[in-house]
């Protein structure tokens, strides 16, 4: 991929003077991990970030190739609400003491929901889908209401419910109508399930609220622009980071992490433990077997094509694209490198920048893929693999854009990249390189150990706000809150 | 300091936190996240922000007493007094 210039593994040097004992330390300076250390910091707690790799952000980092700049995950900010509305972000701006101007959103435009022989169009608010169900399903538009309905009386961000109840079949029950219920599910499984061709009902409440009800929007700068916002705060708290030097081991003695052992050999000792890297890859820093790092994890493949002229020029006016070739998403592990028959096209120039208007255009293009395909390939036919995989990806992605391939003019992809699950794996340590972790969450983010907790993917919360969200509510509930 | 002075106080914690709420009609006898959108993160907060601007350290068993202003004058006058001493 896309690799960042350096590796994640050179030591840090010259290294950074610690103290010897932190009142709390996280392990990972993704959206999570700074969600949580600016909660600790502004508590008034010494805070230490550790993070492997040299850039911050994790799964939602930053990397620069050819002299472009590129968002490793960002294709939208789930949750938007407009200024003066509460939600999760509200939130979020409400407990970190963020100005809602300093991540700069601009709303999308609208996405859509592309199967075969049918499509949905959404924007932000739940008005415009609405009316699309009304148009393409007029007998399922009660049914539909109602769902609408269940969906806000749930409490999905309750943490000490236990989990994973499966709502596919539910959800296809309720609806009364497959194709419908595909429609509306396929947006949810890929923007943060991590069950196979299902999703749990929680997860399911709170992406439908996430992307159907609230929405998506975007930084202008992309990704760079919460990254610097959150640091520039945790930093201002006198938070302190230590980057190119991951944990090594997490050392327990009877139900306690006593000591924390750098890569760089250096120990020191922590109140308080927050992992945000996943919790079979934490019970690795136990020494403890973790039965569950063999569950399959959803892995994905991306392609990104930069262009010009900028798509919306080409007739091209979607900010994000869900699509299906066939009725019935498969969403699990493939049994190939990749299945390209369904997935997610995001055109990030496809926002409403106001006055601002992006140089060069751009197609990212994500499917599922397979971890353990791509493992089992040379370097040589890694690089090939990558071509082919790449050709059909976009194929698929075109044929779900107004005017298909042939509305792309011939030279106007300036600069195309892909990554795949072993470049996640690379990057940030997860397991099988997924995204969305573990299909097993641990809601209130306890460990084996009395004060070690996890937070993000595997707490459950996913995305970028999800992350953000997650970090502090487990900061409050363990660490600061009465009952911690 | 007065009660007066106290629930300024409050008042003044509230508006860093929420900063979009609006305090000017804040009653006192009427629960605080009745006319606020407040939840229970936020009354961490307030918590929070008692300890650290004035050292005041409310237990848990104590929070209900913070859920109206007229209630927070009640319990944290007496408090602010000593420590302010
Ligand atoms: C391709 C792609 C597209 C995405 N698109 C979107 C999107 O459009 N919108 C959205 O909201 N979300 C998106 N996401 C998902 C979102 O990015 C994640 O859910 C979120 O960033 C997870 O944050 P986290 O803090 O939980 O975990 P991570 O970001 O994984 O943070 C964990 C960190 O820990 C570090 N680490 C690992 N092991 C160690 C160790 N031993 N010691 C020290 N540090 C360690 C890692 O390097 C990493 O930085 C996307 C993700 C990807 C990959």
């Amino acid at each position: 991929m896309s690799a960042p210039a350096e590796s994640p593994n050179v030591a840090a040097s010259p290294a950074r003077a610690l103290k010897s004992h932190y009142d709390a330390l996280v392990i990972g300076c993704g959206m999570s991990g700074l969600g949580a250390a600016i909660r600790l910091a502004m508590s008034g707690r010494s805070v230490l970030v550790v993070e492997r790799h040299n850039a911050p952000g994790g799964l939602n980092g930053y990397y620069f190739k050819a002299g472009r700049k590129f968002d490793v995950g960002l294709h939208a900010m789930t949750n938007y609400a407009a200024p003066g509305k509460k939600g999760p972000l509200t939130k979020i701006f409400r407990q970190l003491r963020i100005p809602p101007e300093a991540f700069d959103l601009s709303p999308q435009l609208s996405s859509r929901i592309s199967f075969p022989g049918e499509e949905l169009r959404f924007a932000n608010g739940i008005d415009l889908l609405e009316s699309e169900v009304a148009r393409a399903f007029p007998k399922k538009i009660d049914a539909f209401r109602d769902l609408v309905r269940l969906v806000e009386a749930h409490d999905a961000l309750d943490i000490s419910r236990p989990q994973a109840t499966p709502a596919r079949a539910l959800v296809h029950e309720r609806l009364g109508d497959p194709l419908l219920a595909e429609m509306i599910l396929n947006p949810l499984f890929y923007y943060g399930s991590a069950l196979q061709n299902d999703i749990d009902l929680d997860q399911f409440c709170i992406l439908f609220r996430a992307l159907y009800l609230e929405g998506f929007a975007r930084p202008f700068e992309g990704v760079r622009r919460i990254l610097r916002v959150l640091l520039d705060r945790y930093k201002a708290l006198g938070g302190e980071r230590l980057m190119k030097c991951g944990v090594r081991r997490l050392v327990a003695d009877c139900g306690h992490v006593a000591a924390v052992e750098l890569d760089d050999g250096r120990t020191l000792t922590a109140g308080s433990v927050l992992s945000t890297i996943g919790s079979d890859e934490t019970l690795g820093l136990l020494g403890m077997d973790a039965p569950g790092k063999t569950l399959p994890r959803h892995g994905y493949a991306e392609h990104i094509a930069c262009m010009k002229p900028l798509p919306s020029e080409l007739g091209w006016k979607d900010t994000i694209v869900f699509f299906s070739n066939t009725a019935r998403t498969d969403y699990r592990v493939p049994d190939g490198l990749v299945d390209p028959s369904s997935g997610v096209v995001c055109m990030p120039a496809n926002y409403d920048f106001g006055t601002r208007r992006m140089e060069e255009g751009m197609l990212r293009v994500t499917v599922r893929a397979n971890h353990r395909a791509w493992k089992a390939l040379s370097k040589s036919e890694y690089a090939e693999a990558k071509k082919q995989v790449a050709e059909a990806m976009m194929a698929s992605a075109l044929g779900h854009l107004p005017g298909g391939a042939a509305a792309l003019p011939k030279n106007a992809l300036l600069f195309e990249d892909t990554f795949t699950p072993l470049t996640v794996e690379k990057f940030t340590g997860h397991i099988s390189g997924s995204v969305y972790g573990s299909p097993v969450k641990v809601r209130d983010g306890r460990t084996p150990c009395d004060n070690l907790f996890l937070c993000g993917t595997d707490q459950g919360f996913l995305g970028i706000v999800g992350a953000i969200l997650g970090g502090i509510s487990i900061a409050n509930l363990h660490v600061i809150g009465p009952g911690a | 300091m007065t009660k007066e002075d106290c629930k300024k106080v409050v008042l003044d914690i509230i508006s860093e936190i929420a900063p979009d709420e609006d305090l000017s009609n804040v009653r006192g006898d009427v629960r605080l996240r009745d006319q606020l959108d407040l939840d229970s993160m936020d009354f961490l907060d307030i918590v929070m922000e008692l300890r650290k601007k004035y050292g005041i350290n409310v237990p848990e068993a104590d929070y209900m007493k913070l859920s109206t202003l007229d209630g927070c004058a009640e319990y944290l006058t007496p408090k602010l007094n000593t420590v302010k001493a």
